[in-house]
């Protein structure tokens, strides 16, 4: 039988994810954990002077939906202004609670085939812990010790 | 299915569904419609509060709760029911240990020995009463197979030992704990031994005063009884200097403005209204486990936790945690594989049907001494078949495969 959820592109960005590795030049990073699961990332970018995302990346360890859920969003935001990514990073948020339109949806690329998390509630955490973790770091602006933070809250 | 198989579903309703494949034991059991029926012919017939009324129902409510009482120390070998108390599970009861017995008796600079096996239930309420008293804290260490050396166990005791906390089978491992051998040696300097009973108690005999432990907690709803009602046994002489755990009604003897007296043991420990209809529920669950027989629930554990792990083995980079002889896992099978996520594991094994467990199995402390972040496993019960692993194995065979990987 066939698995109907871990599709083609979902384990493709988990086996072999673009855009996890080491970054230099990050002025931001922000670790992201769900202690229930053990999924643990930190999310790196590197946002200009313009409020640019010029680049990212994520390390850490968790399952197939963490991973490639994080690894999809930097697909989908480097090279955009921090305004446009917590826009997106809404309307996944939105989709994950079963609350988004078609259009919206399309917005959202290959992360769009997460909706149907919205009826996997054991998985709602794995799948928004990279944009939740985005959203923090952009909404409070503040570049790096937000780590410990992130961990404290998490635990 | 062979005929012993049929006729033992039959007794459990959910298990109808021959598509349910049940693998997920250690968290809890199904229940036989025994139970569900003794459960419901409580509420339905005498249903009243237990302990307090004069009249005809209450009075037949409390001697089945008593009853069942009865039955649960008959069936640890307590030496009288009155060293069974009833919690809500085995959580409850450690913690009601931790608080009671531990703040009376556990002093600063007392030393705590508790197993790096245990689960969190058997561990924070020690790590809190640690911090509360300044008392020390100290693990015991297993072996990357579970096992627990006496030799290393005696190195840890000293005349400060207060208190030592040890499963008497994990429930990552499923590995049987000589726990009458540590409690020995932990009597040898004056400290008390208590057990969690938790994973051992629905698939071994258990006799408490052979074992010599000082508690033993358990909860029924691991073997075949109702969610809420669990038990702790304790030795009278310790149980009976203890403080109460929770104060209200019905715990006491005499209340007056300022002080008051309390109840006997173990009527001092079960303060509110008590879970009778669950107590009831496990006391046909004692009925229904007799019925069956030691005997045959061993005998067909045993014998699938042979064929379960000898085909996991097969299964290529997957590796089972533990011993490396299947007699020593009393259906318990934890496992990883290369590569894949225990999260993504439970959710592929959903999609095929097969429920099973995956996490730290509240086991942090231990996952972390063996040095791994998480594992899946699988757990089995005395009604489970072949046919049960068969779809188990299937789902686990073509993993990786699902998961993106060419083999």
């Amino acid at each position: 039988m066939a698995s109907t959820f871990y599709n083609e592109i979902l384990t493709e960005h988990n086996i072999n994810p673009m855009h996890k590795h080491k970054m230099e030049g990050a002025n931001v990073s922000l670790e992201g954990v769900n202690p229930s699961c053990g999924d643990d990332i930190v999310l790196s970018l590197k946002v200009n002077d313009a409020g640019v995302i010029e680049d990212g990346a994520f390390e850490g360890d968790g399952c197939a939906i963490s991973q490639a859920s994080c690894d999809m969003m930097l697909d989908l935001i480097i090279g955009k202004p921090k305004d446009e990514a917590m826009r997106l990073a809404d309307i996944f948020l939105r989709m994950i609670k079963g609350s988004v339109t078609d259009e919206e949806k399309d917005e959202l690329e290959e992360a769009g085939i997460l909706s149907d998390i919205s009826h996997m509630p054991a998985r709602v955490k794995c799948a928004v812990l990279g944009w939740h973790t985005m959203e923090e770091m952009l909404s409070d602006g503040e570049p790096a010790d937000g780590g410990q933070e992130g961990k404290e809250k998490a635990e | 299915m062979t005929n012993e198989d049929r006729e033992i579903r039959a007794h459990f309703p959910i298990l109808s569904d021959e598509k349910l494949v049940y693998l997920d034991n250690s968290a809890t059991s199904q229940r036989p419609q025994a139970v569900l029926d003794a459960v419901e012919e409580f509420y339905r017939t005498v249903n009243s509060n237990p302990m307090r009324g004069l009249y005809n129902i209450s009075i037949r409510a409390t001697e089945q709760y008593e009853e069942a009482r009865e039955a649960v120390a008959d069936f640890i070998g307590a030496a009288e029911p009155a060293e069974i108390v009833f919690t809500r599970n085995a959580t409850e009861s450690l913690n009601l240990v931790a608080y009671s017995y531990g703040e009376a008796f556990i002093h600063e600079g007392d030393e705590i020995i508790v197993s790096i096996a245990e689960h969190h239930s058997n561990l924070l309420p020690w790590q809190i009463l640690a911090k509360k008293t300044g008392a020390v804290l100290t693990y015991f260490e297993c072996r990357e197979d579970g096992e627990f050396s006496l030799d290393e166990f005696k190195k840890l005791l000293s005349e400060k030992t207060a208190l030592v906390a040890m499963t008497q089978m994990s429930n990552v491992f499923g590995r049987l704990n000589d726990v009458k051998a540590f409690a020995a040696e932990a009597h040898r300097v004056g400290a008390v031994f208590v057990c969690d009973g938790a994973q051992s108690a629905p698939h071994v005999p258990v006799n408490v005063i052979d074992l010599d432990v000082d508690f033993f907690a358990f909860s029924g709803h691991k073997m075949y009884a109702p969610m809420g009602i669990g038990v702790l046994y304790g030795k009278k002489e310790l149980l009976e200097k203890m403080p109460p755990f929770l104060y209200g009604g019905e715990m006491i003897e005499y209340v007056q403005k300022y002080s008051a007296t309390y109840a006997e043991v173990p009527h001092k420990f079960e303060a509110g209204t008590v879970n009778a209809g669950g107590a009831v529920g496990l006391l046909a669950a004692l009925k229904f486990m007799k019925g069956i027989g030691w005997e045959t629930i061993e005998r067909r554990e045993e014998e699938l936790t042979a064929y379960a792990y000898e085909r996991m083995l097969s299964v290529p980079r997957v590796k089972v945690l533990g011993a490396a002889d299947a007699s020593d896992h009393h259906g318990i099978l934890t496992f990883t594989i290369e590569g894949v996520h225990p999260h993504d594991v439970a959710a592929i094994m959903d999609e095929h049907g097969v429920c099973i467990r995956a996490g730290h199995h509240c086991a942090q402390p231990l996952h972390k001494h063996l040095g791994i972040m998480s594992t899946s496993r699988a757990s089995l019960g005395f009604y489970n078949t072949h046919e049960d692993i068969d779809a188990f194995i299937a789902a686990l065979s073509g993993m990786r495969k699902e998961m993106g990987y060419p083999d």
